[in-house]
């Protein structure tokens, strides 16, 4: 089965959940930037939840099915397709993604899952390097995906438990735990609220609001960061790192998004606002835990919806 | 050894060491010893100057205070042998000035020493590999000699070519990819340090030494 690339949209990405293992070499996690929207489309249409789909930011793309096919449409809302549910595709069918109605990225799976080389461990695109995904780039318009075949096809007259899925917003309240330097900074991270700049990317998540200034003027010795660290420059305005995160940085670190939050943030366009609020570490691990005892239910729940 | 909560899935080991050769030694043996026997629900082990970072799936791990045990019991038998490790010695031929070393004139100026002189300190000296990260196969190399540490430069470059070597401060590396960047350049090496393609996709490791040895543009052309 192949898919047809009429009009790629802007920075249209093979994802998957990323590259584990190879930090050591200074290689980021990567993968979708909002991962649980990238696992749940996949269950929908009957993958594994790791498997390769599209990403796509602000604008989706323009896209024709050569075969029957089953898609899911999850994340930002794109148009075109009704989200959060398996939808039948015919061959010959055209789908055109418009501009995002609400969140930043879309996430488009194909049943059997986007054929493209493992490299390293991953699927997905990392630009930087030129690694993965079609090429090693963002989509362009004309080119051809193909995705593995499939024996069963998931049943399609029904949609999801929209409760499961994070509380999408275009003002989060995002989770944070505190960072090793948390104690070192005037002016916490939790009384303002803060907007997203359009300096924005893959790697990082950059925010504006009042400075958030740390006492302690010292250089720090670079550390390991992650996605979902919250970085404070010297100016105050804090970056949360996300997907293509490098490994180690320089920069005081006030605070880790917790996981489930991260694709809160993950879904944020320029111009869009959020909030810090703190729990502990033992909330953010229950919080994981809850949402993968929800995954593991959707996913016998399907396993019984496939013909 | 103090454990610190890195965000919700990983804990960073600190062995309040130097950054000396023998506190990073501690480092690369205890990130060696839980590599080796990895607790359950690990899925990564990182070394970065003073500390380790250890990943972790923490439906996993059976309790994240069971993991901090695991790692502790790990790192009180860490091994004489991976203490007195020594990591490979790698040569990389670059060649010095001239289009890939744009910057290698300012260097000698602001040392008050001539390129040649410049290049000999560069080429003479002994480097060990402190930590790798920042980008992919990026090398945090020390051993530059002091007379050439030079400030990074004002207005950092859009855009420099995979393969230049460059001096920033204390610090001397070589770009791996393509990327912006401050430092000064002063040469380039027809050597890839991070080539996704390869089994290993980094050349260099932690705790490897690396020598430069200056080759001549026809050598650099000869190369690919």
């Amino acid at each position: 089965m192949a898919i047809t690339v009429i009009r790629a949209g802007m920075l249209t990405t093979v994802q998957d959940l990323g590259r584990r293992g190879h930090r050591a070499a200074g290689v980021p996690l990567g993968g979708a930037m909002d991962a649980m929207a990238l696992r749940v489309v996949n269950l929908l249409v009957g993958n594994a939840e790791d498997a390769a789909a599209l990403e796509f930011t602000l604008t989706g793309p323009e896209l024709v099915f050569t075969a029957d096919t089953t898609i899911a449409m999850g994340g930002g809302d794109f148009g075109a397709v009704p989200r959060w549910q398996p939808v039948r595709v015919r061959a010959g069918e055209r789908v055109k993604f418009g501009a995002a109605r609400t969140g930043c990225r879309g996430y488009l799976a194909v049943a059997g899952g986007l054929d493209v080389p493992v490299v390293l461990g991953g699927r997905g695109t990392y630009l930087r390097a030129a690694l993965g995904g079609l090429e090693g780039r963002a989509l362009r318009d004309g080119d051809e995906l193909r995705a593995a075949a499939v024996s069963r096809q998931m049943v399609d007259r029904w949609h999801l438990d929209e409760r499961m899925l994070p509380s999408y917003s275009a003002a989060p309240t995002v989770r944070i735990v505190r960072g090793a330097q948390a104690g070192e900074f005037d002016g916490a991270l939790t009384t303002a609220g803060f907007k997203v700049t359009s300096k924005s990317d893959r790697m990082g998540v950059r925010l504006a609001g009042p400075a958030v200034v740390r006492r302690d003027a010292g250089e720090l010795v670079s550390a390991t960061v992650a996605p979902g660290t919250v970085q404070v420059p010297p100016d105050g305005q804090p970056i949360v790192l996300m997907a293509d995160a490098q490994t180690i940085g320089g920069y005081p670190q006030i605070a880790h998004v917790i996981s489930v939050d991260l694709p809160l943030v993950a879904q944020l366009k320029p111009g869009d606002t959020l909030r810090f609020r703190e729990v502990t570490l033992e909330a953010a691990h229950q919080l994981i835990l809850d949402r993968a005892r929800a995954l593991a239910l959707l996913r016998e729940g399907l396993a019984e919806k496939m013909r | 050894m103090t454990l610190t909560p890195l965000g919700d899935s990983a804990v960073v080991v600190a062995l309040d060491s130097g950054l000396d050769e023998t506190g990073l030694r501690r480092v690369w043996a205890l990130a060696a010893a839980l590599e080796r026997d990895r607790p359950a629900g690990v899925v990564d082990v990182v070394p970065a100057f003073a500390n380790v970072t250890v990943f972790y799936d923490v439906a996993q791990v059976g309790g994240y205070e069971r993991l901090c045990r695991e790692i502790a019991t790990r790192a009180e038998r860490v091994e004489t042998a991976d203490l007195r490790r020594e990591g490979r010695v790698i040569e990389i031929p670059v060649c010095y000035g001239g289009e890939g070393g744009a910057d290698l004139a300012d260097v000698a100026a602001q040392a008050g020493l001539s390129s040649e002189e410049v290049v000999a300190l560069h080429a003479g000296g002994d480097y060990l590999v402190q930590a790798i990260g920042f980008a992919p196969g990026f090398a945090y190399l020390g051993g530059l000699p002091e007379k050439i540490h030079t400030p990074r430069r004002p207005t950092p470059r859009t855009a420099v070519p995979a393969g230049t070597v460059g001096i920033g401060g204390a610090q001397t590396g070589v770009y791996p990819l393509m990327t912006p960047g401050g430092w000064n350049l002063i040469g380039r090496t027809p050597l890839r340090l991070f080539d996704g393609g390869r089994h290993e996709p980094a050349l260099l490791r932690a705790g490897d030494r690396v020598t430069f040895r200056a080759i001549n543009a026809e050598e650099f052309a000869a190369w690919r």
